[in-house]
């Protein structure tokens, strides 16, 4: 088989190359997170005039709290009621099977052609 | 049999790109070190989420499963780095096992799950900092100098010189460890006196079990890294001995001191408390009462955050050098310094990165983003382990070492990594798609333009005989 010769990179090829990665990391990543669209779903639920009781949290609790520094039960009520929300539809769940599966798939498809030359390649000038 | 001598300084299994080569110096108390070191900051912070997520006895059932996960991990990855033993560890076995694709992307996982902690490090020494201050009555302290500075001089070192870097590693690595045995001896769990209170503490499952699967999300942090032993395959002088010596310790490690960890925490905070903190220990020193543990823990979190950010940067840009040295980056990155003989380039790009999810992200969502690499990547490895195994069958290649009970080991793997998709899933479904579709859309742009620069024969340097089945 013949020799796969690659082409030489240019300067400003490889400068693109590096924008497109970092756009894509700024870009997938952290922009999601900077725009307030993904994050941890717990959220708080305030009681009016919150107590220790109220909050379910007994004498030796209590005593930790303080030691933490929340001598007020109001200070500490948005920890101690703050729960994830673990509801979810099953088309969610299916996206997210669909999209993790397809993309192993994608992966080990592509790389095989990729393989396949590579082995070729190799050993067929051997 | 073809014979392969990994550990020579000449047939290393790698083409160079550069005249200069990478220095064979390390021992296995080196590589104990780097996986220990990266992940013990894991016991310090982090792990506590999984609390949060499933309450106190979720947190416990998620560690001892990732400890398992991570056993798997471990096997596998001995017997395959230790017979592909060249920088760059699991990209390397991608790119001689599964194919250029596979191995760019696993190339990518070890730089965002490394990246990605190396930011939630830096997070933590400027919590570290804050949180210190206010206790001396200087509330409000900025924390962003701290987290730059860390990153600064942790790359300067980095960029002078592995052996330096790991030397200093392995000694604040064991202060870390030592720190965490003291601070379990000191609440004297066997006395009367003790300061923990499980009995009043511990609650039932607040989500139920549905919170126990949940919790196996950030119960991966207490071991996330250990595999980073791989990076230095080609910097260690015995790798078919080393890396598996130094990669199994680790491991043992991990699970006495998450477990020790486990205890002493839920023993002295309360759990809603314990699942959102962002240095655990230290706040559980804070509850003995004991300025010598409060002092020894803060010095702990300081040094296990410093060990495994340093650890991160090594391996990190290690990744990023091999992918450079390829062509499946720029190959301006696959340089090697003329002087300290590190992948110098490298280290400074990808500062700026750590930087900014350092400086711009919640905690939270950071060691997320590590995670998700991090299971991206122990996804792959059944598979790799599998084909490796069918491509060269046991006696047609030199193995360093051979892990028993295949494929055991990479089913179990495979079925725990499935459970902990659900878990990121149950909380952080929006990063999870994120974070696949960002792999996605980097896999169309490496198959469709990248990989155009990439000589084809050049991927396969191993002196191994052709696979079967090709």
């Amino acid at each position: 088989m013949a020799r796969y010769r690659p082409p030489a990179q240019s300067k400003l090829g490889q400068i693109v190359d590096v924008i497109v990665l970092l756009a894509l990391t700024f870009g997938a990543l952290y922009l999601p997170l900077y725009m307030g669209l993904a994050g941890r779903t717990a959220s708080p639920s305030p009681q009016e005039n919150p107590t220790w009781e109220s909050l379910g949290q007994n004498e030796a609790m209590v005593e930790r709290w303080n030691a933490l520094g929340y001598a007020d039960p109001t200070a500490a009520q948005d920890i101690i009621t703050s729960r994830f929300d673990y509801s979810f539809g099953a088309l969610s769940l299916i996206v997210m099977v669909v999209v993790v599966v397809g993309y192993f798939v994608l992966m080990f498809r592509l790389s095989d052609r990729e393989y396949r030359e590579v082995i070729a390649e190799k050993f067929g000038r051997e | 049999m073809a014979q392969t001598d990994i550990a020579s300084p000449v047939a290393d299994g790698m083409v160079h790109a550069t005249k200069v080569g990478l220095v064979r110096v390390l021992g296995p108390a080196h590589v104990w070190a780097l996986g220990v070191g990266i992940v013990l900051v894991g016991e310090y912070m982090g792990w506590n989420f999984a609390v949060g997520k499933g309450g106190a006895y979720a947190a416990l059932i998620a560690c001892w499963f990732a400890g398992l996960l991570y056993s798997c991990v471990a096997m596998i990855d001995s017997e395959v780095t230790s017979t592909v033993a060249a920088a760059g560890g699991q990209y390397t076995q991608a790119k001689h096992i599964v194919g250029p694709l596979m191995a760019f992307n696993v190339g990518l996982y070890l730089v965002f799950a490394y990246t990605m902690l190396e930011a939630a490090n830096a997070l933590t020494v400027g919590f570290l900092m804050e949180t210190v201050a206010a206790m001396a009555g200087h509330e409000g302290l900025n924390p962003q100098p701290f987290i730059v500075l860390s990153i600064l001089f942790l790359a300067w070192l980095n960029y002078r010189g592995v052996l330096a870097t790991l030397n200093f590693s392995l000694v604040i690595t064991a202060v870390a460890f030592v720190a965490i045995l003291i601070l379990f001896l000191g609440t004297a769990p066997w006395s009367d006196a003790t300061p923990l209170r499980h009995a009043e503490l511990m609650t039932d499952l607040p989500y139920g079990w549905l919170g126990v699967l949940a919790a196996m999300h950030f119960g991966l942090w207490y071991y996330l890294g250990i595999e980073g032993t791989c990076q230095a395959a080609e910097e260690v002088r015995s790798p078919a001995r080393s890396l598996p010596f130094g990669t199994l310790a680790g491991i043992m490690t991990l699970v006495i001191a998450a477990t020790l960890t486990w205890y002493v925490c839920v023993g002295l905070m309360p759990w809603e408390y314990l699942g959102q903190s962002g240095v655990p220990l230290f706040d559980a020193a804070r509850m003995t009462g004991s300025t010598a543990l409060l002092v020894l823990l803060g010095v702990g979190t300081l040094f296990a955050t410093l060990a495994s950010a340093n650890g991160c940067i090594n391996d990190a840009s290690r990744a990023w050098f091999s992918m450079g040295r390829d062509h499946y980056l720029p190959a301006w990155f696959g340089a090697v310094h003329p002087v300290y003989r590190t992948p110098y380039r490298s280290i400074i790009f990808l500062v700026p990165i750590a930087l900014v999810f350092a400086l711009g992200a919640p905690l939270d969502q950071v060691v997320t983003f590590s995670i998700l690499s991090g299971l991206l990547g122990y996804t792959f490895m059944p598979f790799n382990m599998i084909m490796f195994r069918r491509k060269w069958p046991l006696g047609s290649i030199k193995r360093g070492y051979v892990h028993p009970m295949h494929p055991v080991p990479a089913i179990v793997l495979i079925l725990l990594c499935a459970v902990t998709f659900f878990a990121v899933f149950l909380g952080y479904g929006t990063q999870l798609i994120a974070m696949v579709v960002f792999y996605i859309v980097a896999s169309l742009w490496f198959h469709l333009r990248r990989y155009r620069y990439v000589k084809r024969a050049d991927q396969f340097t191993m002196p191994w005989p052709k696979p079967q089945g090709y």
